[in-house]
């Protein structure tokens, strides 16, 4: 399969991080996409119309389709309406985002103002994560470029239509890419999902209609408008349009991010990736960010990089998050990591999530520690049946998902663990393997 | 009208309602512990999800809204399951110190776990402990116990108006904490003690007493502001040991004031007095009923008899109950004596004798909250009629516009539409410029003195917020009815009233402001008022529930006078200090709890009450001691065997739910003199809310809040310039003979010329009247 590089192309690896300017964006191409729309009057409902074609989904983790959700702002609003731009790229094992904001800003810029004219919206924020100083900066200054051009401002490129864009930085809490605890937190309160209904497209940033979309759905959108929708899904697969960025993380030889087409086989990628690391065995990957369940290597084998593959197998595309882990991977050890982030990252606000994802990371560790009992395993699926489906957002399920499916491809190894009081990787398989010290009375 | 159907019952409930609403509405329980029908919905508890047909997963009840068709089963096994597995959550890190939580027998959770708790944990691990916070001295914390519902950070910022709580950290770390080395400082801050389904807010004077179960509940009314709300009285072996809100939608809703909640504590205060005492050689003695009572008997029959019926003068409190008040007016029109009074504060009796009626809030209380245009003049409101603000906040988020007039400009917690402030002397100018605006606009006539004054914006935008009015109002706080010039400042408001169209009310100062006019507590035509009574002074007075001192408006002229009387004899629940110097005879009477009797509230509620608990040691109800006194000075009409026969006297024997025939704002004419000021420094007094009345003096726990700061001297920036005065120096004020010294702050509320100085504390007793001239040197 041939590999055409939409949001990254023209970049070079090598001088990437001094060609983010907005003259080099325009020699790329740039901006022409925002220029078209405004020279051939191009109406908000036909931009509307040709994302729909594109089958472009949401590049977040919820794979929602972006046209679609588009079309639920209220064409007629007497009232500010907004834009955010999810930036707050929290979730473990991904690291798109920041790539594309540190080496292509104006694209996230150009989309953003696209989507502002095709939503009548007046005003955006970029929410940027907070443990990523030096991409909030890069954005302040991309912005001042795109300023400066009359690419975003008043009457942009001397037309009508007025785009005003903001950057906003949080402070590193995970929660706060739920996009209503976005919109909490740049209102300045604490971030805290809200209960839906209503959405932000009825009422979302202090009270009013509200579309939040993320930095790579947004990038995709000026290639778009310029070589149609139909071209766009064309790239990809049928309902999976376009290309994706895969952050592959783990026991690769080449760790890093892949602008491939959506369906393209996971072996591929891995591929690219340079394969495992040291010529191990592949034993599992979460394909989509730590929330996705994880799939044992035999699954994951066979499934193709697209929303529908991945769902089919059992997890999910999520972030687009690959992490890859070989034989020496010890599954207790690894899911217990997860369940710490969780426990740390749940916001405190309904009680399932807050005093289950304790719960649960407390077992698993007790299990990891060789204090595991006969019907923990039981306790733990029976925990995350009560979290799963009564939180208020999507951590709680986050949460649970990796211990049900940690366990459910990896019972023996937990089993093993309970029975053993140690891990039925050897210690010195898994010091090899990840070459992190690990000490013998943990295994 | 939406269809549903829950467990099977089919109902039509409004478009908008919730399915909890719905339940509600049938009867049915859904357990729940972050919802309450008054705060906003948090949907965090999740105790309340149901399942709902065609729906995925289990839904939260307190944020679903209803759809046509909808049917919801609250029972089923989803439903159960949900419930159950949220209650195991809620419990894993609870304490489950039951038998030595003070919520315990009244605790939500407690009743739910029965209901939906296992009755062994599967959680094995640590729990979770949380540091206790300092909230202040009414609020007890255990964090520990707290399930995070949120229902009192929901209520600071909602109800309260400030968020003075807020949930900080994430996830298991999350605690329920006030700001940083700061404490909850609302006078509303005792509702989140109810409002906790947990042990987590308990109340700091009560704690450790008693059991909920132990305690008989009593029904009783507050006898602090105008509002009257109603209380349940917990008693245990006839000691008042709590104080709780009674629920009524249509004057406290489920809320109370900290006045009212914790001031049951002075009750218990060991400066009760509970021997009738005689001042005997310059001792105080206690005495027998009989004696003290004989002793009165004579002393003012003597009184009258060698100087004439009017050297006897009797100051009743506004706190007093109704019967207390016809009785003690009825005891002195006996003797001939027409000097009674209990407008101790007011200062400004021009209007006596062309009144129609007793003045009153113009509308009943619920009604405030349909209110769409409010001006309020001259108060403290916040502070002076806290649930009154609570109710004018709410109808300021929905919309209303809410503008005030007044000599300091505080924060009221509310959005404020406009407001002008000025010096006292310059308050009817203000008004007189709304009143020229509104005219002008309706083409209404006016006085010369009004025409001629000069309006400025701030007036412009309150008669133009008034002049849309759909429901208009426009209320006298007590700073307007204590002025120097409050006749003119009625007879304005009650022209722009007229003008407007709007509605006119006073904000009743204490639980029988009204009650007194009914009562006819009242100087007749040729009797003196409180004022003049202390000015001009008589041979005796009888004091009833007031601490002269404290509670009249001059307190140096009431000093004066009663230190020359022959006579005075004090009635009261309370050793008061200054009576000890004063008096010659203390009665020892009843407070509220251990008396019958009835307050008349400011909207002309008529609330009878019975006693809570038996008098304290030889303590007897007021009324009964001016029945006796009145068959000892052999007076006719004093035959009542209960408090319902005295109340039948005033009321008739079918007391009326309202005393609507009685109240009337409408006067006769007044002369508006309009005047500029002098330029003299001139006193702003409020009077406090933990010092209004002699229960609230005494309750230790409110004495302890930060609104119980003794009293300083505030002036703005220009005005310490002037004086040559710096914030946090000590100053001496004087005014009239007395002095006080008191630390200078600077308040930038305050109009030039201003010296704000509350009333109604010891260390200001010195002082002249709560307005007018006053001199400031720096020490």
């Amino acid at each position: 399969m041939s590999v055409q590089p939409i949001l990254t192309a023209g970049i070079d690896p090598a001088t990437a991080d001094a060609t983010w300017h907005l003259d080099d964006y325009v020699r790329r191409g740039g901006y022409a996409a925002l220029r078209k729309i405004l020279a051939e009057n191009i109406t908000p409902e036909a931009v509307i119309n040709e994302v729909k074609k594109s089958s472009l989904r949401g590049r977040g983790g919820a794979g929602f389709p972006s046209g679609l959700k588009w079309s639920f702002m209220p064409r007629v609003y007497a009232g500010a309406k907004y834009l955010c731009c999810n930036s707050d790229e929290g979730e473990p094992g991904t690291f798109k985002d920041r790539d594309l904001l540190r080496y292509n800003p104006h694209q996230v810029i150009e989309g953003m103002a696209i989507a502002a004219y095709a939503m009548g919206t007046e005003r955006g924020y970029n929410y940027i994560h907070g443990e990523v100083w030096e991409l909030y900066s890069r954005f302040e200054e991309a912005l001042a470029e795109a300023r400066a051009a009359g690419l975003i401002g008043q009457n942009i490129l001397g037309s009508a239509f007025s785009f005003e864009l903001f950057a906003h930085h949080g402070y590193g809490a995970y929660i706060c890419g739920e996009e209503t605890a976005l919109l909490d937190s740049i209102e300045g309160k604490k971030g805290q999902p809200r209960y839906k209904p209503p959405f932000p497209a009825s009422f979302g940033l202090y009270g009013k209609p509200t579309t939040i979309n993320n930095t790579e759905t947004f990038a995709a959108v000026p290639w778009i408008i310029i070589n149609g929708g139909e071209k766009y899904l064309e790239l990809g697969k049928a309902n999976n349009g376009g290309t994706k960025l895969f952050s592959v993380s783990g026991h690769v030889v080449r760790p890093g991010n892949y602008e491939v087409p959506m369906g393209l086989p996971f072996a591929e990628l891995l591929k690219m990736a340079g394969g495992m690391r040291g010529g191990r065995k592949l034993k599992a990957c979460i394909p989509g960010g730590s929330s996705a369940p994880v799939l044992p290597a035999e699954i994951v084998m066979d499934c193709t990089m697209d929303y529908d593959s991945i769902a089919k197998a059992g997890s999910m595309l999520g972030s687009g998050a690959v992490i890859v882990m070989d034989e020496s991977t010890c599954m207790v050890r690894a899911l217990e990591r997860l369940s710490y982030f969780y426990f740390e990252e749940s916001c405190g606000q309904c009680t399932p999530c807050r005093e289950g994802t304790g719960w649960l990371y407390r077992v698993v560790h007790r299990i990891e520690h060789g204090q595991g009992r006969q019907d923990d395993l039981d306790l733990l699926n029976s925990v995350t049946d009560n979290i799963m489906g009564r939180t208020i957002c999507a951590l709680g399920d986050a949460a649970s998902l990796p211990v049900r499916s940690f366990i459910k491809h990896f019972k023996s190894e937990f089993e093993y663990h309970i029975e053993h009081k140690k891990c039925l990787v050897p210690p010195e398989v898994q010091r090899e393997g990840s070459k992190i010290y690990v000490r013998p009375s943990q295994c | 009208m939406l269809d549903i159907e829950i467990d099977g019952k089919a109902l039509q409930v409004a478009e908008g309602s919730t399915i909890i609403d719905a339940a509600h509405q049938l009867g049915t329980y859904i357990p729940h512990f972050c919802y309450h029908k008054k705060l906003s919905i948090a949907a965090n508890c999740r105790m309340c999800l149901v399942q709902v047909e065609k729906a995925p997963k289990p839904m939260p009840a307190c944020a679903t809204p209803v759809t046509n068709g909808m049917k919801v089963q609250t029972h089923s096994e989803q439903a159960v399951k949900a419930q159950k597995g949220v209650m195991e959550f809620l419990l894993i890190n609870h304490p489950l110190d039951c038998p030595i939580c003070d919520q315990g027998g009244e605790c939500l959770l407690q009743d739910l776990a029965v209901g939906y708790g296992a009755s062994a944990s599967r959680y094995q691990e640590e729990k979770r402990v949380v540091v206790n916070k300092n909230l202040g001295p009414l609020v007890a914390t255990d964090m520990t116990r707290c399930i995070n519902c949120t229902r009192c950070v929901r209520f600071t910022q909602e109800i309260a108006g400030l968020m003075e709580l807020g949930q900080a950290y994430r996830g298991e770390h999350a605690e329920i904490m006030s700001f940083i080395g700061q404490t909850v400082d609302s006078e509303l801050s005792g509702n989140i003690i109810d409002l906790c389904p947990v042990g987590a807010l308990t109340s700091k004077p009560f704690r450790f007493s008693a059991r909920t179960w132990e305690l008989s509940r009593r029904k009783s009314v507050s006898p602090h502001d105008g509002l009257g709300s109603p209380l349940i009285v917990q008693t245990k072996h006839d000691k008042v040991m709590r104080v709780l809100p009674l629920e009524n939608e249509d004057i406290n809703e489920c809320w109370l004031s900290d006045k009212d909640r914790f001031s049951y504590e002075a009750l218990n205060s060991p400066e009760r007095l509970t021997r009738p005492m005689l001042k005997h050689g310059g001792q105080w003695i206690e005495v027998e009923w009989q004696q003290a009572l004989d002793y009165v008997a004579h002393a003012f029959k003597d009184i009258a008899k060698n100087h004439g019926a009017a050297a006897l003068g009797a100051l009743l409190s506004p706190h007093a109950t109704l019967e207390e008040l016809h009785l003690g007016q009825k005891l002195m029109r006996g003797l001939d004596c027409g000097n009674v009074d209990f407008r101790l504060r007011q200062s400004d009796f021009s209007l006596d004798g062309k009144r129609q009626g007793a003045p009153w809030l113009g509308m009943r209380i619920a009604e405030i909250s349909s209110l769409d245009r409010v001006l309020v003049v001259g108060s403290f409101l916040r502070k002076d009629h806290p649930l009154i603000a609570h109710r004018l906040r709410q109808i300021s988020k929905r919309g209303a516009q809410v503008s005030l007039i007044h000599s300091a400009d505080e924060d009221q917690l509310l959005k404020v539409f406009a407001k002008a402030i000025a010096l006292p002397s310059q308050l009817p100018q203000l008004l007189a410029q709304v009143v020229k605006c509104s005219a002008l606009a309706k083409g209404a006539a006016v006085d010369a003195s009004i025409a001629a004054v000069t309006v400025t914006p701030a007036a412009q935008q309150i008669a133009e917020s008034l002049l849309s009015a759909t429901h208009g109002a426009i209320f006298l706080g007590n700073f307007a009815q204590q002025h120097a010039q409050a006749a003119v400042l009625q007879a304005l408001a009650q022209q722009l009233a007229n003008i407007t169209g709007a509605r006119f009310g006073f904000l009743g100062e204490a639980a029988n402001s009204v009650g007194g006019y009914v009562a006819k507590a009242l100087p007749g035509e040729q009797g003196l008022n409180a004022a003049q009574m202390l000015a001009t002074p008589r041979h005796g007075y009888l004091i009833l529930n007031a601490e002269a001192e404290l509670d009249c408006a001059d307190p140096q002229q009431a000093m004066a006078a009663l230190k020359q009387a022959a006579t005075v004899v004090v009635m009261s629940p309370f050793k008061l200090p200054g009576a000890l110097d004063y008096a010659d005879v203390l009665l020892p009477v009843s407070p509220f709890s251990e008396t019958s009797g009835s307050f008349v509230n400011t909207e002309g509620r008529v609330q009878s009450f019975s006693a809570v608990v038996r008098p304290l040691g030889e303590t007897r109800p007021a009324w009964k001691v001016l029945r006796v006194l009145g068959n000892l000075m052999q007076l006719p009409g004093f035959d009542q065997d209960s408090s319902e026969d005295v109340r039948a006297e005033v009321l008739g024997l079918a007391a009326p739910e309202f005393v609507a025939d009685r109240l009337s704002n409408l006067i006769g004419e007044v002369t508006i003199s309009v005047t500029a000021s002098t330029g003299d420094l001139e006193r702003v007094a409020d009077v406090p809310g933990y010092f209004a009345d002699a229960l609230v003096r005494r309750a230790p726990s409110l004495q302890k809040a930060r609104d119980a700061a003794p009293p300083a001297l505030r002036m703005n920036a220009a005005t310490m310039q002037r004086c040559g005065v710096s914030a946090g120096q000590a100053v001496r004020v004087k005014q009239g003979v007395g002095t006080a010294l008191l630390a200078a702050l600077l308040d930038a509320g305050l109009p030039d010329g201003a010296v704000r100085i509350s009333a109604a504390h010891p260390q200001v007793a010195g002082l002249a009247g709560m307005h007018g001239a006053i001199t400031v040197e720096a020490l």
